[in-house]
């Protein structure tokens, strides 16, 4: 039976999740040199193109029908019967359903490409966010849930602390690995070329957020008021004890670092949105920001170039807040389950699983995809392109063009055509 | 005294001023140019606009120098600067009429002079 207000509030909550994909781009290019501004930007802008038609060929089928635990069926490949009759249980059309989960795909395979900024050529990333969306996204999706063998077990996760969160930190990892260091990584100061492109992508990806987790709940209900609270709450905890961390480590709380926060925030609580109470979100906040806060501090004295740090802010707040349900999840919120602080150690368990098992999944496979990739055309542009810069070489385009100097080229190519744009006649 | 003034190709910047440091040549300028010197011209598209960039992005450093240093400070710039491709820059050296320190008032070849060498 087809609620219209569950309808209208998850068609809002569409959209939202559809923008962060952009403000992740923004977010994102603030983060890497200028010269890389279009070329980062592009690779989000790649996931809503490829991810997104991936998703509706096969991807929605493979996570949402029926299938083993493992993976989904064939049911609904190109959209075979989904259309406006509601899923078993739901109260939103199934065609709505499907958009809503492929916004969650689009976002996850943009958020891998943080990994492999500023030296990744773009037609393999092309390639790998096409795979990667089919065979380590809608895997782990399925495993959650579509039915699989997670949700089989009785592994809580709201909005996505399996296959987005943890699914694309673990991931970055690989990819980083396979496609190598920056060739400057470790040499030269790689600084963010915009913080205020940071500042406001982090705004806009927790504007997002607010659809990406309220929406979780498939309807206006209950569980969504409580998911769309601890949003707010969540990131707000975050981003205090952050202050506290630098404060204590450099004596300046940094505007970088708040971006960061919110995202650490955002991500501890996507899988517990709907589980945990409004105290525990809180709690979820500051005890979220310390294992993240030492993966950033650590990483870079690595040799491992995962340039963005999807890691240290998706995986790890992931697992962190997959982890969370299993010691405060409570019925009395979430009608549910109740975690090891309620009573029931054995959700912990089920949670321990999914924190076992999907980093493991989203790092071989990754892995096993890019080598392959590579196998077929090289991953990475030369060290002369890197050097110039990924916006002119791969897209013939800058971020910031003058203009001064630039010479038209008439259509015909003409050579008498030709004259200075700065000296117009 | 002479000024030495390289125009570099920006990426290669960072080289540039790893190798003055390792020559030891202290007190440098640098600025963000554009300029044209007969490198190919880089073609850039913008919705169905199709230009060529006759102007280049390059950075000039300016280096003050005692005569002893020029041919250090000229060997230091194209060891950075060089990647054998056409539009790996310029290097002038002006002779240099006075100079001055403007902490202490030295002038001339003590101004130019890095502090404590």
């Amino acid at each position: 039976m087809i609620d219209s207000g569950d309808t209208a509030w998850v068609l809002i909550a569409t959209a939202l999740v559809i923008m962060m994909t952009p403000a992740l781009g923004l977010f994102y290019a603030g983060l890497v040199r200028s010269k890389n501004t279009l070329n980062t930007f592009m690779m989000c802008i790649a996931a809503l193109a490829v991810a997104t038609v991936m998703w509706v060929v096969i991807g929605y089928s493979l996570a949402f029908d029926d299938g083993n635990g493992f993976i989904g069926g064939l049911g609904h490949v190109f959209l075979k019967d989904v259309a406006f009759e509601p899923r078993d249980g739901s109260t939103i059309p199934h065609l709505l359903f499907m958009a809503f989960q492929a916004s969650f795909c689009i976002l996850t395979v943009a958020l891998v490409s943080g990994a492999v900024v500023e030296r990744m050529r773009f037609a393999p990333f092309l390639v790998f966010a096409a795979l990667w969306s089919v065979l380590v996204y809608a895997v782990l999706a399925h495993w959650v849930f579509g039915g699989g063998w997670l949700q089989e077990a009785g592994t809580l996760d709201f909005a996505g602390g399996v296959p987005v969160e943890m699914g694309s930190g673990f991931s970055a990892l690989a990819a980083a690995l396979v496609v190598r260091a920056r060739k400057d990584y470790g040499r030269q100061a790689l600084l963010p070329h915009n913080s205020v492109y940071v500042l406001l992508g982090a705004g806009l990806l927790w504007f997002g957020w607010f659809g990406f987790n309220g929406g979780s709940g498939l309807g206006a209900g209950e569980s969504s008021v409580l998911a769309f609270t601890n949003t707010l709450l969540t990131p707000a905890a975050t981003l205090v004890v952050w202050f506290a961390l630098d404060l204590i480590r450099g004596r300046q709380v940094t505007a970088i670092g708040a971006a960061t926060a919110i995202i650490v925030g955002c991500v501890g609580i996507t899988p517990a949105a709907g589980f945990i109470s409004p105290g525990w979100a809180l709690a979820l906040g500051a005890v979220a920001a310390l294992p993240s806060y030492g993966v950033i501090v650590w990483r870079p004295r690595t040799r491992v170039d995962e340039t963005l740090d999807v890691l240290a802010a998706h995986g790890v707040a992931g697992l962190t807040g997959i982890l969370f349900i299993g010691f405060f999840a409570q019925e009395s919120w979430n009608g549910v389950a109740d975690g090891l602080f309620y009573g029931d150690a054995g959700q912990l368990a089920k949670q321990a699983l999914a924190v076992a098992v999907t980093p493991a999944y989203a790092f071989l496979a990754t892995f096993v995809i890019l080598r392959v990739i590579g196998l077929v055309m090289p991953l990475r542009a030369t060290e002369r392109e890197e050097s110039l810069g990924m916006d002119i070489v791969q897209h013939g385009e800058e971020a910031y063009a003058t203009g001064e100097g630039a010479i038209l080229v008439a259509h015909d190519g003409a050579a008498e055509d030709e004259r200075a744009v700065a000296e117009p006649v | 005294m002479k000024l030495v003034i390289g125009i570099v190709r920006p990426e290669k910047a960072n080289d540039v001023l790893e190798s003055l440091y390792r020559a030891e040549v202290r007190g440098v300028s640098m600025s963000r140019v554009q300029g044209h010197g007969g490198e190919l011209e880089r073609v850039e598209t913008y919705r169905g606009t199709t230009v060529k960039m006759g102007l280049s992005e390059k950075v000039r450093f300016e280096v003050a120098v005692s005569e002893e240093f020029v041919q250090t400070t000229i060997d230091a710039l194209c060891e950075g600067a060089r990647t054998g491709e056409v539009g790996d820059g310029k290097i002038f050296v002006v002779p240099l009429e006075r100079a001055v320190r403007i902490r202490t008032g030295e002038t001339d070849q003590s101004a130019v002079t890095p502090v404590g060498a």
